[in-house]
Order: structure tokens, then sequence, then C-alpha cells
């Protein structure tokens, strides 16, 4: 198993307005097929990606909302937002979607995957993974 | 001679809004759409710029507002339009300047 890599997603743009959060979805969805310990990290504008409650009817559109929350079903079991991002931007883990897994260690408990943590953090996560993607 | 600025990206990424605001004139119109609408949120450290804004009509885009969930998230005094009082704000204003 010594094969297999961390991988760290890091999303830092608001959706709509450029293409990459959609993009970066894509990629981890294909991502998440080839059993790679993956995670994903949301700061700066990127938390807007997960501030739920999006109407995209009017934009003409597709809404990739439920995508997100579909994560948990590709074995993606952690998601961390910054906190400073958060609050810099008036929001509170209360605004973000529900990310959920299921715990195999746990008897299948369903869990939150989102991991509020602070800029800190944020680094050494960076730091303590082997491939990092950036959007 | 009022204008109509849009401002088309997020405060948080680059400073358009800024600059947009350092040369808006009395009675002049900004137009938050795509993720310009972000500095209108509540809370948010960006809102100040739009507190600040005196003399000058704030407007938010509707379509941009609900695709990104902010409905019930903006600040006070900000006036929400869709695309028909976008088309009603530049014709109402001699010219229009789209801040990209």
């Amino acid at each position: 198993m010594s094969e297999v890599k961390n991988f760290l997603y890091v999303n830092r743009k608001a959706p709509h307005g450029t293409i990459y959060a959609l993009e970066s979805l894509e990629v981890v969805l294909i991502g998440a097929a080839f059993e790679q310990d993956v995670a994903l990290a949301f700061l700066d504008d990127g938390v807007f990606q997960l501030v739920k409650g999006w109407d995209t009817s009017e934009l003409g559109v597709k809404n990739f909302q439920p995508a997100y929350t579909a994560l948990g079903d590709y074995d993606i079991s952690k998601v961390y937002v910054e906190r400073e991002s958060l609050e810099e931007r008036g929001l509170t883990e209360d605004d973000l979607i529900e990310m959920t897994y299921e715990d195999e260690d746990d008897d299948w408990a369903e869990k939150s995957s989102i991991r509020i943590v602070s800029r800190e953090e944020m680094a050494q996560i960076m730091r303590d993974s082997d491939v990092i993607l950036s959007f | 001679m009022a204008m109509l600025h849009t401002v088309n990206k997020s405060p948080y990424q680059c400073d358009t809004l800024e600059s947009c605001l350092k040369h808006v004139g009395d009675g002049d119109v900004v137009l938050l759409i795509e993720d310009g609408v972000y500095a209108a949120m509540k809370g948010g450290k960006a809102a100040e710029l739009i507190a600040n804004a005196n003399g000058v009509k704030i407007c938010v885009l509707s379509a941009d507002v609900k695709a990104r969930g902010l409905e019930g998230k903006l600040i006070d005094g900000v006036e929400v339009v869709d695309y028909g009082g976008f088309v009603d704000l530049v014709v109402e204003t001699d010219k229009t300047q789209a801040w990209l």
C-alpha cells in the first residue's frame, strides 16, 4: 500500500464567476476512481463554493452543488475549510452545505466530512500532502 | 451625467471594486454582478467598502445573488435588480463603464 499517495485539492475560487470550481470537482471525481487518499481544502474565495442554497436557474447554468454532497459516496471524507477565510467573509459553518461520509471503522456511522481548521493547520495540511492540485 | 459602473470580480480576489469606488461621482450607480455580488454580503470585510460609498447607489443582480445562495445575506441599503432592471439602469444613465 506504499503506492497510495495523499492528494490535496486546493480550492480558492468562488463558483460560477470562473470555471475553476466546476473543473476542480470534475478532477476530484476522476481522481477518486483511482483509490488514492484524497482530501479537499477550501480557503479564500473557495469557501463560497460550499455556501448552501444555490439557485442557478436564472443564470442558465447547471447547479453543480449537489455533486459536493455526493463526494462522501466516493470515499472522500476529509474536507478542510479554513476558519479565517469564513470569518473574513461573514460566514459560519451554519452557512455551509452538509457533507457526510460513512465511517467504516465505526459501524458505517454517518459523519460530517467538513473540518473547520485554522490557517496554521491548513498550512500544515498542505505540507503533509504528497501531491497538491490547485484550483 | 450619471454613470453606471458594473463590477464583476470578488472584492476578496482583486481591488476592482475598490478602484471603482475611488472613481465614482455623485449620483452614479454601481451594479455588482457575477462574483462582484460577494461585496454586498452582510458581515464580510468588503461590506465596509459599500457602506462607505456615499452618494452612490449600490445595486446587485438577483440572478447572481440567487445562484450563490446569498439571498437574505445582503447588507441593508443595497437594491436588488433583475435583468430587466439592469437594462433600465443602462438606459437611465448616460454611459456604462464595465470594471473588469
